[in-house]
């Protein structure tokens, strides 16, 4: 992230930071939450343990940032705070992640397109001038290539194989593609963020992940949709109908059992 | 080939917490102790002159994590080294390239093979042979891949380059 080093100076508040942190870790605790929901139904055993493992890292991802913010916070709140005992609009994932997983080809298409973004998002934050994120960053950016490899390479068989399956990851694609805008246009506090160093350069995460995500398209033999413009704000805790039942089931022990441990 | 970050000229007090920290073998393959793992960083007084113990995570979501922090824990306690402090640190992040020779060994002798630099340069922990295909890029934990051997037909476990 060259402008990085450059940039800092600008003034960057707490409660900024938080919002920022939040925004990466409900994205990575709502898409492993996704997947774990597969767990004992993944089409076959090793499909089954590779979305399990997935699901694995992205939560693990999701408590190093939220017990992050919760030290900026300083309010006592830890990441099992954070995670079980806020409502949907206190969420900040993107919207993409929320999305339900339908069949196979829907999980791993929504799962390609997260993740490039995080491999893209996580890889310019090794620059991140706040430091403890570029620590997270450098872990999260070896997961996430693994990650990668693992949906692309799905996206490639099942686009790329039978008809069914062909029929099956362009109706996902079609249905899926409206949620990337919001990953990849900044608004005024990723803008803000750029300026003080601490998240990736305005354009630049579009600019690879366009690259990333077209050179596979192009291998899976899938047509690009058109560039949708679509006003999803879950990065600002805005959400689809679906974050309500995900979240249901997530907080339920914690919510009904309050400060039950193992 | 980086070695554990066992230094050499470690005094008494320091080379007897390495010690009891190889007695800390992994929870999920028991073969290998968390230092040839290369999760054990740092042995080292800090600006108190207490000993800290510095471990990093293998994987973000390992559920292995906590439970190693805790039997290193009581294992450190039971040894006389309740002073010691246990601190856990993310940077720079835990990498294949760390896992020491022997521990190398001792994974391949217990059936587990160990990816050579690139990913899929993997030998069959059986047979020796390099004829070998990726059955799942995920396996039984988060740090090892299912692999099979075509020359042999064992199917086997990998440890992942990462």
């Amino acid at each position: 992230m060259s402008t990085a080093a450059e940039a800092g100076s600008a003034e960057v508040s707490r409660a900024e930071r938080i919002e920022y942190l939040l925004r990466l870790a409900d994205t990575s605790l709502v898409a492993g939450q996704r997947l774990g929901e597969l767990l004992g139904h993944g089409p076959t055993l090793e499909e089954d343990l590779a979305l399990g493992n997935i699901s694995l890292d992205l939560i693990g991802q999701a408590r190093l940032l939220l017990a992050l913010a919760g030290r900026i916070e300083d309010k006592g709140r830890d990441e099992d705070a954070l995670a079980f005992r806020r409502d949907a609009p206190q969420f900040r994932n993107m919207s993409l992640a929320e999305q339900p997983n339908e069949d196979f080809a829907a999980t791993i298409v929504r799962q390609c397109l997260l993740d490039a973004w995080q491999l893209e998002t996580y890889e310019s934050l090794t620059g991140s001038r706040e430091e403890a994120l570029a620590d997270i960053a450098h872990k999260a950016v070896k997961e996430c290539r693994y990650h990668w490899r693992f949906s692309a390479g799905w996206l490639v068989r099942l686009g790329d194989g039978t008809e069914e399956s062909h029929a099956r990851v362009s109706a996902a694609l079609g249905a899926l593609w409206r949620f990337t805008d919001e990953l990849l246009t900044p608004d005024a506090l990723d803008a803000h963020m750029a300026v003080c160093g601490i998240g990736p350069a305005p354009g630049l995460i579009r600019e690879r992940w366009d690259a990333r995500v077209s050179a596979v398209l192009a291998e899976a033999k899938l047509q690009k949709p058109p560039h949708q413009h679509y006003p999803w704000h879950g990065k600002r805790g805005v959400h689809s109908e679906h974050l309500g039942h995900l979240l249901t089931e997530m907080q339920f022990l914690p919510r009904t059992y309050p400060g039950v441990t193992w | 080939m980086v070695e554990a970050a066992r230094p050499e000229g470690a005094d008494g007090r320091e080379r007897q917490i390495w010690r009891v920290l190889e007695s800390v073998a992994d929870p999920e393959i028991p073969v290998v102790n968390i230092v040839e793992l290369g999760i054990v960083r740092q042995v080292r007084a800090g600006a108190d002159g207490r000993l800290r113990v510095r471990i990093t995570p293998t994987y973000s979501g390992c559920p292995a994590t906590e439970v190693i922090a805790r039997s290193i824990r009581e294992t450190l306690d039971q040894s006389g080294c309740a002073d010691v402090m246990l601190e856990t640190v993310l940077w720079p992040p835990w990498s294949s390239q760390w896992l020491s020779d022997s521990g190398r060994r001792k994974l391949e002798a217990f059936g587990i093979a160990v990816e050579r630099g690139e990913p899929g340069q993997v030998a069959c922990p059986r047979c020796a042979s390099h004829q070998v295909e990726c059955i799942s890029e995920f396996g039984s934990t988060p740090c090892k891949a299912h692999y099979r051997c075509r020359e042999c037909f064992e199917p086997f476990d990998t440890f992942k380059c990462l």
